[in-house]
């Protein structure tokens, strides 16, 4: 009884979930398209959660371990990577400092801008 | 005292609960930011900080011991995936994306063997938890190899034409999807062999390729799409078996958004699902390119950049088409200095961007935007092509298919029914190009032979460069 409750209580949040990731994409346009695209492929990095509980479980044998090892390790390169190549991509719509007559001048010191606040959130993302 | 008041609250279920409840509205919130373009770099943001959460929360809960595996795990992907991320070109985006995509479909079917061998084949389990994690186990695997062949795809390492078993295909994919799905059949329902599992997992692994290989490169973005609602969907499941609300309530959000997201890519390119999937696009390829290069009896006129320069600076209206060539020959920079050359002598210049430009939507619009274009020179397809009538000049920088007329004109063409910027309405069109191959689709382009086309061969940024210089001198 427990057991099947616990399946029907985890079925309906799996439902609802579903319903709020439908609405939530209603309307894109398509220049957003590849970074949405990328920043769901990065939630999915969720799945590193499984291997953290999995890994803490007793009775883990050595090959166990191995697997847990590299499960974690592409989990956490599935998230990390995935927010910054997101972030990133959303280079474009960054409000950049007024464009002087040296165009080129200000791209650089702005990409290298937020190439500092990526690395600041990296070190962060890492340490976790 | 009040530490051990403070750890037990710490590891205090409904505690859990909250931080998760509050990981997921930051997902739920990050999305929502991600559709809309003043609010993305925020939204994204704001789902790192959900995911930061959510891993925390995890991290408070679970079982004792093993922490050296988690740091050593967690170490290497810091280490592997943060460079891999700063670092890529703008131009090898996509498949970055691919391959962040697969080893998120890797730690799903390596989680679900996991789980297989500790409960010693499920004994003991209830079977809905068996259920669950050989759906998992099985579409990861998929997800895991097919990104793989997407990202080999696109990074070039293997053939972008597609490769198939041709009629056979259909049934091969059909034979390796029952094989995967008897041998989770047969783990459900009692039978605790290892041995099954892993012919499980390879099956699921040779589908992956099988289904992903015959896809001809234009159509990659919406697989990766496809393989990425499909991670989404494994990660729910191994949620389910797992009991654990995070990763069902984050799996199935991005199984859901992504799968609409994988539908508006397809409509956009104006493609079905099932004919992608059918394969083949861009490669009935062999057949088509030859009997489309026979009928091209037509001339090909090169230019140089010198009479680039004069046919470009007499303008009064220019649009430029970027494309993937473009993107590869980073030229966003050389065309804005030629923008700023044109825009100098009164010539009127902007952009026209069609929706699936370079092989991701979007790609142009940030490659254009690094090289501080402003917006509002850039044009979406339905607006340019009411503009072309009225230009001049069309400078082509290394777009191909997007401008096939074959799309309109020619119903045997793969890409018919494609929505195209119609360069050819322009009073003349100079296409720079590195040689005479056809693109990504592999597929002739008509326009190229046009008689008020000439071409431009070279690379990209070269090319416009040259031109730039040759402006100065007029």
């Amino acid at each position: 009884m427990i057991l099947a409750s616990t399946l029907t209580t985890d079925l309906a949040i799996l439902v609802l979930a579903g319903f709020i990731g439908f609405v939530v994409i209603s309307k894109v346009p398509n220049t957003l398209h590849t970074p949405l695209m990328s920043g769901t492929n990065a939630i999915h990095g969720i799945v590193l959660l499984g291997g953290l509980l999995i890994v803490g479980l007793s009775g883990n044998g050595a090959f166990n371990k191995i697997i847990l090892v590299i499960a974690i390790m592409f989990g956490t390169i599935n998230i990390v990577g995935g927010f910054l190549v997101t972030d990133r991509m959303l280079e474009m719509f960054k409000s950049k400092p007024k464009p002087k007559p040296e165009g080129d001048r200000d791209a650089s010191t702005g990409a290298a801008a937020s190439a500092d606040q990526s690395e600041a959130r990296g070190d962060k993302q890492g340490g976790s | 005292m009040i530490h051990l008041v403070l750890a037990s609250f710490l590891q205090d279920l409904s505690f859990l609960d909250v931080l998760y409840i509050i990981a997921f509205a930051l997902f739920i919130q990050g999305l929502r930011g991600l559709s809309g373009p003043t609010t993305a770099v925020r939204g994204n943001r704001i789902a790192a900080v959900g995911m930061l959460i959510a891993v925390i929360a995890t991290l408070l809960n679970r079982g004792e011991g093993n922490w050296g595996l988690i740091v050593l795990g967690i170490a290497l992907g810091a280490a592997v995936g943060v460079p891999a991320a700063r670092q890529v070109k703008m131009t090898a985006m996509p498949q970055m994306v691919a391959l962040f995509n697969g080893v998120g479909g890797g730690a799903v079917f390596l989680i679900s063997w996991a789980e297989f061998r500790l409960t010693h084949g499920y004994a003991n389990t209830a079977t809905y938890v068996a259920v669950f994690s050989l759906f998992a186990a099985i579409v990861g695997s998929v997800s895991f190899w097919g990104s793989n062949i997407a990202f080999g795809k696109l990074q070039e390492v293997i053939p972008g034409r597609p490769i198939s078993f041709g009629s056979a295909q259909q049934i091969v994919n059909l034979v390796l999807l029952i094989l995967a799905v008897a041998a989770g059949v047969d783990i459900a329902a009692g039978d605790h062999s290892q041995v099954v599992f892993i012919g499980l997992l390879v099956s699921a692994a040779l589908l992956g390729n099988a289904v992903v290989l015959p896809i001809g490169g234009a159509d990659m973005p919406v697989v990766i799409s496809m393989l990425n609602a499909c991670t989404g969907l494994s990660a729910a499941a191994t949620g389910i078996a797992l009991n654990n609300t995070a990763l069902i309530v984050a799996g199935m959000i991005v199984g859901a958004s992504g799968s609409i997201l994988t539908n508006l890519m397809a409509v956009a390119m104006n493609r079905s699902i099932p004919a992608i999937i059918a394969g083949g696009f861009g490669g009935g390829g062999a057949v088509e390119g030859a009997s489309g290069a026979g009928e091209h009896a037509g001339t090909v006129r090169s230019t140089t950049a010198a009479d680039a320069a004069i046919q470009l600076a007499y303008a009064s209206r220019v649009m430029i088409v970027p494309g993937y060539g473009m993107a590869v020959a980073q030229a966003q920079h050389a065309v804005r200095e030629l923008t700023k050359e044109l825009e100098k002598r009164q010539v009127e210049v902007a952009y026209a961007i069609h929706p699936v430009a370079g092989r991701m939507p979007g790609h142009m619009n940030v490659l254009l935007a690094e090289a501080d274009v402003p917006y509002d020179q850039l044009e979406e397809m339905d607006e340019a092509n009411q503009e072309f009538g009225r230009t001049d000049v069309s400078l082509v920088i290394g777009a191909n298919d997007v401008t096939n007329p074959a799309a309109k004109n020619t119903p045997s063409s793969p890409i018919y029914g494609m929505p195209i910027l119609e360069v050819a309405d322009s009073h003349s069109v100079i296409v720079i190009k590195r040689s005479m191959n056809p693109g990504f689709a592999g597929i002739e382009n008509e326009l190229y032979y046009d008689p008020k086309t000439s071409m431009l061969f070279g690379d990209a940024k070269a090319a416009v460069s040259e031109i730039t210089a040759e402006l100065g001198q007029i």
